[in-house]
């Protein structure tokens, strides 16, 4: 272990660089949000995933997100382990009729201002599974959302870009 | 299993056009015989499903990995219970009775289990009959004793997983009973795989549980290349076996840094998510897709690899850095002292539920369907099928560690021995030559026009089963999958007893079942 831990210090970081976010998108994300949340958040965010019935393809790369490549926690993103806690929601899957409940809860569960993130083609739009009599509907059947980032599943980099996104729109706003 | 064989295929009545193993009609006394062989240990159930008036049972021989389907036409809606001498089949009747409506009769758990009251409909996919979308209380099995407490977990779990419902009933920190409630996935796959074209059931199947969708679209692909009788080019079947084993190595990567991490023990998972990472990488350069989603189709695969150097210099930097992790892992003592003895499965439960992949292997039993029933090109390829007998956390990791060694071995002799050619052939041409089977379909059916194929393949949690049945025209009329799962759930509430609660992530991890493959 201390081989490791040593070559850990003479090693470059694998992390790589911040994701560069037109101002124009971040404007508008700003706008839309519309809660001058500056104060309250200042530049950190903390984040409650929900799966609402993924396939788990989405858990796996939202995972990677936390993995040293992506590093999200060196943007002030955190994932926390309870709604109470939490700013975003960062909900996948289509919503079946057996997670709407718990969906439903854990959004009411979670303090305002708050915001919902739909991600990947399920959440946005059920994906392939729109035809299910197990199916509710996208996510903003549910519950309102903020920001939709799409992609079966997203890469991190398409995650990372839109979370940090939404940190500066909620500074600005 | 053999004999066993033989005496079904005696009292048959009927054979139907399945392909490559045989799909039987038996009445409900060969069914019920059947149901002893597998209660007694002469054959494992592999899979148990229904469509409206008839179910199905698949027993898979050990031995030869030979797979053979019984069918009871349940015209009265009612069959034999499976579950009652073998409980293995429990959840999986209760499946079939929330879908389709049959009853089995003399099943010993009648709670709903997929159907939670949410539908607004009961029986969706038999008779499809209005009801109540309110919800209803789960009777959970009942653990007696006046110092027991319970825990309730879930559905909504503290991490970035699936979600399901752990019930656990705890004497201090002694979990005396664990009982699961899962369903809350149900997306309804079943339903989505009726009458539909083989692109459209292509992409459901490739989205049945993520992490495993290259062995989903390979068992698809294959079941309904069985069932169309098309043959698809060598090319296409090398690089197959290089993106399912590229998906082993991921996901085993992942799995041994975060059953490591439910130890407290973190640093294991930044540098296996950093291999996994570099993995998924390395695989979108090569197919287009960090996970290889719908790179696997029927007749062949959607992207040809142009480029193997990428994938060569990833098993290389693998096989650098991941040794001194398992030096790591071999040399901590304190974690070490979390894994072993933990969560230990019985061989004889892992036998008797048939435990696939490294949950089944790391309990003595010696099943790989890479080796029997075998699928090209595997038979071609030298590895070796790892097992070990302990069954504790500890021995699931070694058998992923190991196995992360094998699936290195596989993509550079895969690379290595590549051979050229086109990577699909177009499917249509080759429906329109096909001849039409004289058997096969049931009830409503056309009998002369249905033809089915059934397939297993080796995911990296186990054993992936599909069934399909199609049209002369490859339109897909009916099909199922069968996670391998389906049989760790019930085997993981085993392997809790006794443990204490704070070793439940640990132990669930080293399981790593799917909720989505499960749920459906």
């Amino acid at each position: 272990m201390r081989r490791m831990l040593l070559e850990g210090l003479f090693r470059r970081p694998v992390t790589e660089g911040a994701p560069t976010i037109a101002d124009a998108e971040i404007e508008a994300l700003a706008e839309r949000l519309g809660v001058a949340a500056k104060a309250r958040l200042g530049r950190s965010l903390s984040i409650r995933e929900v799966d609402a019935g993924s396939c788990n393809g989405c858990e796996l790369e939202i995972h990677a997100l936390n993995n040293s490549y992506y590093d999200v926690e060196r943007f002030g993103l955190r994932f926390v382990a309870s709604p109470r806690h939490a700013d975003v929601l960062m909900v996948t899957g289509p919503v079946t009729a057996n997670m709407r409940e718990g969906l439903e809860r854990t959004y009411a569960a979670t303090p305002a201002p708050k915001w919902v993130v739909a991600i990947g083609d399920c959440a946005a739009g059920c994906g392939v599974f729109g035809k299910s009599y197990a199916v509710v509907g996208a996510v903003s059947n549910v519950i309102p959302v903020d920001l939709v980032i799409p992609g079966c599943p997203p890469e991190p980099i398409d995650m990372l870009k839109g979370l940090v996104g939404l940190i500066e729109a909620s500074a600005r706003g | 299993m053999s004999t066993l064989r033989t005496a079904l295929l005696n009292a048959a009545l009927t054979v139907e056009e399945q392909k490559p193993w045989p799909r039987i009609t038996v009445d409900a006394d060969t069914w019920r015989q059947a149901t002893l062989a597998v209660a007694a240990g002469n054959a494992t159930l592999s899979g148990l499903w229904a469509e409206p008036g008839a179910v199905h049972m698949a027993l898979l021989d050990d031995d030869d990995g030979s797979l053979m389907v019984l069918t009871l036409l349940a015209s009265d809606g009612r069959f034999p219970s499976v579950g009652l001498t073998h409980p293995p089949a429990q959840r999986l009747e209760r499946k079939i009775v929330d879908l389709y409506g049959l009853i089995p009769e003399g099943m010993p758990d009648d709670r709903r289990w997929l159907d939670h009251d949410r539908w607004g409909v009961r029986a969706p996919l038999g008779s499809s009959a209005p009801a109540s979308a309110d919800g209803a209380t789960y009777p959970f099995l009942k653990a007696e004793g006046p110092p027991l407490h319970q825990i309730a977990v879930g559905p909504v779990h503290a991490g970035i997983i699936e979600p399901g419902h752990f019930r656990f009933s705890a004497n201090g920190e002694i979990v005396v009973r664990l009982e699961e409630r899962l369903g809350y996935v149900h997306k309804g796959i079943e339903g989505l795989l009726i009458n539909t074209t083989l692109e459209a059931a292509a992409k459901v199947v490739a989205r049945v549980s993520g992490d495993s969708t290259v062995a989903y679209s390979l068992a698809f692909a294959r079941a309904a290349e069985a069932a169309l009788g098309v043959a698809v080019p060598q090319r296409a079947v090398w690089l197959r076996a290089l993106m399912a084993e590229l998906e082993r190595l991921a996901n085993h990567l992942g799995d041994i840094g975060a059953i490591c991490n439910d130890a407290a023990f973190a640093l294991m998972l930044a540098h296996c998510g950093m291999l996994r990472e570099e993995v998924l990488r390395a695989t979108k350069i090569a197919f287009g897709h960090r996970l290889m989603m719908d790179c696997i189709v029927p007749g062949g695969i959607a992207t040809d690899l142009h480029d193997a150097a990428p994938i060569l210099a990833l098993t290389m930097h693998i096989r650098q850095r991941f040794p001194r992790l398992v030096e790591l892992y071999d040399n901590t003592a304190s974690l070490q002292n979390r894994t072993v003895s933990t969560g230990r499965l019985l061989p004889e439960l892992a036998r008797r539920f048939g435990a696939g992949g490294p949950v089944g292997r790391a309990s003595g039993r010696a099943f790989d369907a890479r080796k029997a029933p075998g699928y090209p090109p595997y038979g071609d390829l030298d590895f070796k099928m790892i097992k070990r007998e302990d069954g504790d956390v500890d021995a699931r990791i070694w058998v992923r560690i190991d196995e992360v060694y094998e699936s290195l071995e596989l993509i550079e002799q895969i690379v290595d021995r590549l051979p050229a050619g086109p990577i699909a052939y177009p499917l249509a041409p080759a429906l329109r030559e096909r001849k039409v089977p004289q058997a096969g379909g049931l009830a409503n059916e056309p009998r002369d026009s249905a033809s089915e194929g059934l397939a297993m393949v080796e995911g990296f949690r186990g054993d992936i089963l599909v069934w399909l049945r199609t049209d002369e025209t490859g339109h897909v009329l009916r099909g199922t999958v069968r996670d391998p799962s389906v049989f760790h759930w019930p085997l993981l509430e085993a392997a809790i007893e006794g443990n204490i609660v704070a070793d439940f992530p640990l132990c669930n991890k080293s399981f790593n079942c799917s909720y989505s493959g499960h749920d459906l």
